[in-house]
């Protein structure tokens, strides 16, 4: 039933060979490290160290509140400065663990096994729930919640998302050429909690290369294949992955489990490799830097709490001063006020760019084009959709399937009119999810 | 940190296509019939057309300005309501039917309902229709220096022959742009090849037409008789250009379907039941009051509610 696309999508400019074909390289921290205690879906981690602390690389710093939540680390040695508010990239100001650098990199000792048939399958959620891992795609839902679904026998796929779908992304890509293994062995890892499940890693066909490595290395592996997916943004929405991979349709009151699926970033596979077979908390991650305003644009291993200044410094600094800067890719990411914040388990990217194409466009009257309509991956109307929400029309949004889109940008990025069409639905959205909440 | 940077919602790009590129897609487009129609009519007509212009641009701007609202006529639609005005008019129309029609257009039909985009009949639709009522007899004389006598689809409905291959050509007797077929499928060619435009409309508004002349002229499947009736008044025109117009057609795909086939059958019944030979203008601005009927009953189904297909 795969049907490796699905209806909608954009073809925007990629930007991706601007970091392509940069290896990934290790960067330590400078200066201070902030941790937010609330990096995942969930509620907030709960600080377990207080101020003057010595603490060690991998010892625990904060600690889950609660099933939907996760634990945070110290990804370096040194001392807790305090606990203090911090800017996030998301733009709000968070309580974050301040730790000073000892510079030392003194590290805890971890458990590691050898075969993966030596633990049994609660053990494994254990590690992975222990070691902090949460989506690292972006929303940051907490991996083990994910990896625990009612009825684990009615899993029947589990999806590793390789799309990276993202214009300028290519940090996934990286980490599939490079550390190929450890996916293979990370995706094993979630299949041993699944006993009627096939493992799909789902890599968008412009990564000809990932394709072919992929498929060499799991040629052996009866559990597991390769599906070369259309190359189209946002192939790696979770709804339209699994559609793409399994031919079933998700709408927003449904969970991947209801369509046998479970779906996994790249990085998030990574790190439950990490933590189910090494005993190694989740401490770092892939961040591409990149933009036409970076001199060198680069893909960094970066640890946790690392400010994103430090990784401009690291990629050559500016070429020509940026006029935006955006955590995450150009679609769906964030933009920056400045550069003062941590890098989170969620961080996939920085993009500097020279020219802000969204204060370059003036926002015009709609003229009705259904540009929109075609884009749209959820198959709504966003035109209408954004007209209701900017009259506040809560009733009108919700009864034309206001609640089904997934903020992937299309409609805004290809209306003639330039309206802020992602923008304004987004915002009805959050304030229906807080109404539903009050009831 | 002393400069900041610029903040906004997702997406931070946006793609090239704006309103004015659309709009200017539009005119090009037009140019193939325009040239033809000034070539085919002579002078007058390339007068009639820079006039026409002029009254739709120079309405917009007066109503705006005396409104005091943002100056819009940088988006070109203006310009393509008076070019598709202008060759909806007779080749020999007095210059003053366009000023007259040209602000007709624009400030009855498009401003007073809040501009562009808020309007629900296409404007240069209903300009024609206000001045074919108002000035029969100058709306319908097609006599000029190069034809006399009536349209082609007029003497079919009288019962004469008519030479097909002229009219896919464009030599015969009509408004200044409808007359060739072969000028508009070229822009409308170019209108699909960059994306403007798409077949949803035309096509099933074309083979909507042609199903009902088959089962209600009393002609069969007489296929001169068809070629004439789809290359004759305007239906061309009306179905790549008019009926297209983004404001006043559905924004729902099967809403553009079912529109599409309820302007065959209107044109259907206009053309061979009617007192007029012609009927596509009627047809599309009757067409244009059921949007949002045809909206409500075929609003789509989201992604994970069946829409995941369509």
């Amino acid at each position: 039933m795969a049907k490796f696309t699905f209806v909608g999508g954009i073809h925007p400019y990629d930007g991706k060979d601007l970091s392509k074909d940069k290896p990934i390289k290790e960067i330590l921290p400078k200066g201070d490290l902030y941790y937010p205690l609330s990096q995942h879906i969930g509620a907030p981690a709960t600080a377990i160290v207080a101020k003057g602390d010595h603490v060690l690389t991998g010892q625990k710093i904060a600690d889950a509140t609660g099933f939907v939540s996760a634990p945070i680390y110290a990804t370096v040695s040194g001392t807790v400065k305090g606990i203090e508010p911090h800017r996030i990239a998301v733009g709000d100001t968070v309580n974050c663990i301040v730790i000073q650098n000892d510079g030392l990199y003194e590290e805890v000792n971890y458990e590691a096994i050898e075969n993966l048939s030596d633990i049994s399958k609660e053990e494994i959620l254990n590690r992975i729930r222990e070691a902090g891992v949460v989506g690292m795609g972006g929303a940051g839902f907490p991996t083990h919640v994910k990896l625990s679904p009612k009825e684990p026998d009615k899993i029947e796929y589990v999806i590793v998302n390789c799309a990276e779908c993202e214009p300028y992304l290519t940090s996934d890509y990286r980490r599939m050429l490079e550390e190929p293994e450890k996916l293979i062995q990370g995706l094993k890892a979630s299949l041993r909690l699944f006993d009627n499940a096939k493992g799909v890693l789902a890599v968008e066909d412009n990564k000809p290369d990932c394709i072919a490595l992929l498929k060499k290395l799991t040629k052996e592996e009866p559990d597991i294949s390769v599906a070369a997916l259309k190359t189209k943004y946002p192939q790696g929405s979770e709804r339209q992955l699994i559609y793409a991979v399994t031919g079933r349709a998700i709408n927003s009151t449904m969970l991947p489990a209801d369509a046998g699926c479970v779906v996994n970033n790249v990085d998030t596979v990574v790190a439950i490799y990490n933590a189910v077979m090494l005993g190694r908390p989740l401490m770092q991650r892939i961040v591409t830097v990149t933009g036409d305003a970076i001199n060198d644009p680069r893909n960094f291993a970066v640890r946790v709490g690392t400010i994103y200044e430090e990784l401009i410094e690291e990629a050559g600094g500016f070429k020509t001063e940026p006029e935006k800067i955006v955590s995450g890719g150009p679609m769906m990411g964030f933009a920056l006020f400045d550069t003062n914040v941590p890098v989170t388990k969620t961080s996939s990217a920085l993009l500097c760019m020279t020219k802000d194409e969204v204060a370059a466009y003036e926002p015009s009257a709609c003229i009705n084009c259904g540009m929109c309509v075609e884009a749209c991956p959820g198959r709504i109307i966003p035109s209408r959709l954004a007209d209701y929400a900017e009259h506040g029309d809560m009733e009108q949004f919700e009864a034309h399937n206001g609640m089904e889109c997934c903020e992937c940008g299309c409609c805004s990025f290809v209306c003639p009119a330039k309206r802020q069409l992602t923008q304004s639905i987004k915002s009805m959205r959050k304030m229906v999810l807080a109404e539903r909440k009050k009831k | 940190m002393s400069n900041l940077m610029k903040v906004s919602s997702n997406p931070h790009i946006r793609s090239k296509v704006t309103t004015s590129s659309i709009m200017s897609a539009v005119v090009i487009a037009l140019l193939p019939a325009t040239c033809f129609g000034i070539y085919n009519f002579g002078l007058h007509a390339l007068l009639l057309i820079l006039v026409t212009v002029a009254s739709t641009v120079l309405s917009e701007l007066i109503y705006e300005k005396a409104m005091k609202q943002k100056v819009t006529i940088k988006d070109l639609s203006a310009v393509v309501t008076g070019l598709l005005l202008a060759l909806n008019l007779p080749p020999k129309a007095p210059l003053w039917i366009g000023v007259i029609g040209g602000a007709f257009a624009i400030i009855v039909v498009k401003m007073l309902f809040g501009g562009l985009g808020q309007n629900f009949m296409n404007p240069a639709l209903g300009a024609r229709c206000f001045l074919l009522i108002s000035f029969t007899s100058i709306m319908t004389n097609f006599d000029c220096d190069a034809y006399t006598g009536a349209t082609p689809l007029a003497s079919i409905k009288m019962g004469e022959s008519v030479n097909v291959l002229n009219m896919v050509i464009g030599k015969t007797a009509g408004t200044i742009g409808e007359t060739s077929v072969i000028a508009i499928i070229i822009g409308a060619c170019f209108l699909i090849m960059v994306g403007a435009i798409d077949l949803r409309v035309p096509g099933s508004y074309i083979v909507t037409f042609v199903v009902f002349l088959i089962l209600f002229s009393g002609h069969g499947l007489d296929g001169s008789y068809i070629s004439a009736e789809l290359s004759g008044g305007g239906l061309m025109l009306g179905a790549f250009f008019m009926a297209t117009d983004y404001v006043t057609r559905p924004i729902t795909k099967n809403g553009q379907y079912l529109f599409g086939i309820l302007l065959g059958i209107l044109t259907g019944i206009f053309r061979i039941f009617g007192a007029s030979a012609e009927g596509v203008s009627y047809a599309i601005i009757i067409g244009n009051l059921l949007v949002p009927l045809i909206e409500k009953i075929t609003y789509p189904k989201a992604f994970g509610k069946g829409g995941e297909r369509a």
